[in-house]
């Protein structure tokens, strides 16, 4: 789940960070102080220490780059998860890998609690600090180290964001495939720490699937490279395992990244029946039928009303809307737009559009990419992340339908259908006394619907802080238990992001150690 | 050991001091390791088959054969080609998807669509105190905790014994055609597949044989699509010679097995390496025979035996010696921090070393 409180300023570039040009970090909106997602009581004793633990940090750090001034550190008190915030003790910001080091050694060594940060940009409270602790932020660290067209890899300091690694390459005819809705401010170190996927990720894949390798440095301060221009591990996967491990186990400083040639050209078709389970059904057809788009996005009726209202894409009005974007040659564009419309014919749209020039093409995208700006102008929303099964998608958005009415709110439906991974957005008044709550009740239902259905919690926001609580519904007690023993291997005093993934009487015994 | 479900398994080795060796079809005997043999073929079956969301589950002992033709009535395959290892070993027995995923193995598609590590989307499996444990699904789209799956696959039976695994599968596809170039030295062939690797025109198989003097590339696809792409690649490749169709059934079927290697004697070495070192790593191997898959990343060696990474010195990449024995371990030895974790992980997960004991260190 992620907020966006109505009619607040989101994605608005900051002037006021140390080190000017940073990027684009979500501006801190009207908000409710921590309202009860509970987190650990802070460390009286790194409190206490907190002179000598930033005396010590400048000492390694240009001074600049260490933040400490309590007005300051509130730009970092939040990321995209607006409605929790807390700021932290001090930031960071190195340059380099080596200042990395420098940096979690002396962490390490005074037991001091650390929160990596790339953007900001986190739905699910990736990089929410505590008060007991530092900021590490990668922000200043965005060079393109080496780039091989031959071998297909480009290499970047992690604080580059996802948008700019495919400008690095893009006048070349190549590009970095995973592509969340972020991408112009989010991070390659948080795209790895989350796994980010993205609308395209039915034929390429999400970050881990274009990963080779890293360098990282571990809690102690120790410099590790893992992969590298070849492919697949000689040993244990440990790149697999760190991709998706939320800033737990290492910081990321550098990767290297699968870069491809760009397709000739993309071009989508939209279509819109009288119901969701004949969208569903042609999902399936489609997917049957062996042809593999790069996207298959659908809205449902409300989302489609919003989005008419608000951005007017000319969308028809109707149960289910899918957009589906096939990749290649005009030729090849041509014959699969055939073969799918001509499945979509035979369960009898009320509409069916094909894009026949960029023009129209961009017309059809319209609508998608405003929806949740959409919801925003009707009400503050909550967005959520389950993953179901595709055949499950008639029965989820039926039940989904009924909690509204249960629970009193609105909803609407986003979703990259190919692959399952939903995002209902849930309407809510952030002035209404109770509603937020209420709100997070319904979230953590139809959360539990997924799981209930045979899907997950997170598609590719990631857990955080957010769905930390609901673990348990997905996992047993062992399944937590052996992600927990990978994190003890890596920082076995628990500092890097500890308060989060796991729910907190799970990892309190090896918290408090 | 035989054990017919998951809870027998996880009663099996909890009540065990070990050492077991675990064994799913028999077919991939890479590297050593002692001890009773505990095997997977009594848990067998395909659980869950959705074509139309591109999912199958399966229990590990499940031929990949019976995976492969419930598939294939559904027009669907298994994308990342795992290598079938028979002929190159000189092994009998039924290659189980348990196998495949235990050892990551892939084929020649692995190049375009990724690795059978990509195609993984849930486990579960016993570890080495006993404890079923579960992790990933069979959603394509899963961040909910670390991910175990990745960490399983290519694990070799050192972490856990796997009981089911779940996978996303593809379309198969209408029309496949092999094109080739003639008599390209090694070096120039790799700049040959490098360069239809960086076209947009999707080639999903190339490799080079220097012995035959081939360089093949691969397109899948619908008829007219192929037929097109395969027009713009023999443009684009036009300055490394002319491309000519080969029509050669089974021609990936014997790049995937390396089936040169099969009944030559010698030992036989995989290597992934970055592509553009390929021809030159080559040069320093004395081998008797190579053959190149994935653009040139991946270097199978056949060689008369001997310590082949000492002859390259460092390098980029890993080196595992699938056939042979000498004094040298099979698995790429890892430099000492990532052999601190690797270590420090199986600990972990098998406190007792009682899995396939010593197996990838």
């Amino acid at each position: 789940m992620f907020y966006q409180l109505h009619g607040s300023g989101f994605n608005q570039p900051r002037t006021d960070l140390p080190y000017g040009k940073i990027g684009i970090v979500f501006l801190p909106i009207a908000a409710k102080e921590g309202i009860h997602m509970e987190m650990p009581a802070p460390s009286a004793s790194v409190l206490s220490r907190k002179d000598q633990i930033v005396s010590r940090l400048k000492a390694v750090l240009p001074d600049a780059a260490v933040i400490s001034d309590v007005m300051e550190t509130r730009a970092y008190e939040c990321d995209g998860l607006t409605a929790y915030r807390c700021p932290p003790m001090c930031a960071v910001l190195p340059a380099n890998t080596q200042e990395v080091a420098a940096v979690l050694k002396i962490c390490h060594e005074l037991d001091v609690p650390v929160v990596p940060r790339g953007s900001g940009t986190s739905l699910a409270g990736g990089a929410l600090p505590t008060a007991d602790s530092v900021i590490l932020g990668v922000a200043r660290m965005n060079d393109v180290i080496e780039t091989n067209y031959a071998d297909r890899y480009i290499r970047v300091q992690t604080g580059r964001t996802n948008l700019s690694v495919t400008g690095a390459v893009e006048t070349d005819g190549f590009f970095y495939a995973p592509d969340p809705s972020s991408q112009l401010a989010c991070a390659i170190a948080g795209n790895i720490a989350m796994n980010s996927g993205g609308a395209h990720c039915l034929k390429y894949g999400v970050t881990t699937n274009n990963l080779l390798g890293v360098t990282m440095v571990t809690m102690d301060g120790q410099i590790i490279e893992i992969g590298g221009a070849h492919l697949d591990a000689g040993g244990l996967d440990l790149l697999g395992v760190i991709c998706g491990s939320e800033g737990q186990l290492g910081v990321v400083t550098e990767a290297t990244l699968r870069i491809l040639h760009k397709p000739e050209g993309a071009r989508p078709v939209l279509m819109g029946y009288d119901s969701s389970e004949v969208a569903g059904q042609v999902v399936t057809d489609i997917i049957k039928a062996g042809v593999l788009p790069v996207a298959i996005e659908f809205m449902d009726r409300p989302c489609i009303e919003a989005t008419e209202n608000f951005a007017k894409a000319g969308y028809p009005m109707c149960e289910a809307l899918l957009i589906v974007e096939v990749e290649g040659s005009d030729a090849e564009i041509d014959a699969q737009l055939a073969l799918i419309m001509e499945i979509a014919r035979k369960h009898n749209p009320v509409e069916l559009r094909e894009a026949k020039d960029a023009d129209e093409a961009g017309r059809i995208w319209l609508g998608r990419k405003s929806a949740f700006g959409a919801m925003g102008q009707i009400n503050d929303y909550m967005c959520l992340d389950g993953t179901i099964p595709v055949s499950s998608l008639p029965y989820v958005l039926k039940r989904i339908s009924e909690m509204s009415k249960e629970f009193g709110l609105d909803v609407g439906n986003v979703f990259h259908a190919g692959d399952g991974n939903m995002h209902p957005l849930i309407l809510f008044d952030a002035n209404k006394p109770g509603d937020l709550e209420l709100c997070e009740e319904f979230g953590a239902e139809i959360l539990k619907l997924c799981v209930e259905v045979g899907g997950c919690l997170t598609g590719e926001h990631g857990v955080g802080i957010e769905k930390r609580d609901l673990m348990n519904v997905q996992f047993d007690p062992a399944d937590l238990e052996a992600q927990m023993a990978v994190k003890d291997v890596f920082d076995p005093k628990w500092l890097l992001n500890a308060a989060k993934v796991f729910p907190l009487d799970c990892s309190a015994p090896r918290r408090a150690a | 050991m035989t054990p017919k479900t998951e809870q027998e398994l996880a009663e099996v080795i909890a009540g065990s001091n070990g050492p077991l060796r675990i064994v799913g079809g028999g077919t991939r005997p890479i590297g050593q390791s002692d001890g009773d043999a505990l095997g997977t073929s009594q848990m067998r079956g395909i659980t869950l088959h959705e074509p139309g969301a591109l999912t199958l589950v399966a229990k590990a002992g499940t031929p990949v054969a019976e995976i492969e033709a419930a598939l294939a009535k559904e027009n669907q395959r298994l994308a990342f080609e795992p290598m079938d290892h028979r002929a190159l070993l000189g092994t009998t027995g039924e290659p189980t998807i348990g196998g495949v995923v235990a050892a990551n193995v892939s084929g020649p598609r692995r190049i375009a669509v990724g690795a059978c590590r990509d195609f993984m989307l849930g486990v579960r499996f016993v570890d080495g105190s006993g404890n079923v444990i579960k992790n990933g699904g069979r959603v394509m789209k899963n961040v909910t905790g670390y991910d175990l799956v990745k960490l399983m696959t290519g694990s070799y039976g050192t972490l856990g014994v796997l009981t089911e695994v779940s996978l996303k599968v593809l379309p198969g596809v209408a029309q496949e055609t092999t094109l080739a170039l003639d008599g390209l030295d090694d070096a120039t062939a790799v700049a040959a597949m490098s360069a239809a690797l960086s076209s947009p025109y999707e080639v999903t198989g190339v490799a080079h044989d220097p012995v035959a003097g081939k360089t093949l590339f691969r397109l899948e696809g619908f008829a007219d699509s192929v037929a097109y792409r395969a027009a713009e690649l023999t443009r684009l490749l036009a300055k490394f010679g002319q491309l000519v169709e080969l029509d050669r059934p089974r021609q990936w079927q014997a790049v995937r097995d390396v089936v040169a290697f099969a009944g030559q004697p010698g030992d036989v070495w995989r290597l992934s390496v970055k592509p553009s070192d390929a021809a030159a790593l080559v040069a320093k191997m004395d081998a008797k025979a190579v053959l190149y898959d994935w653009g040139g990343g991946l270097v199978w060696a056949l060689t008369d035996g001997g310590d082949l990474r000492a002859r390259l010195g460092d390098f980029q990449g890993h080196a595992t010696l699938i056939r042979g024995t000498g004094d040298f371990p099979v698995f790429q030895p890892e430099h000492a921090p990532l052999a601190a974790i690797s270590a420090g992980l199986r600990a972990k997960f098998d406190p007792r070393n009682i899995l396939n004991r010593g197996l990838m260190q």
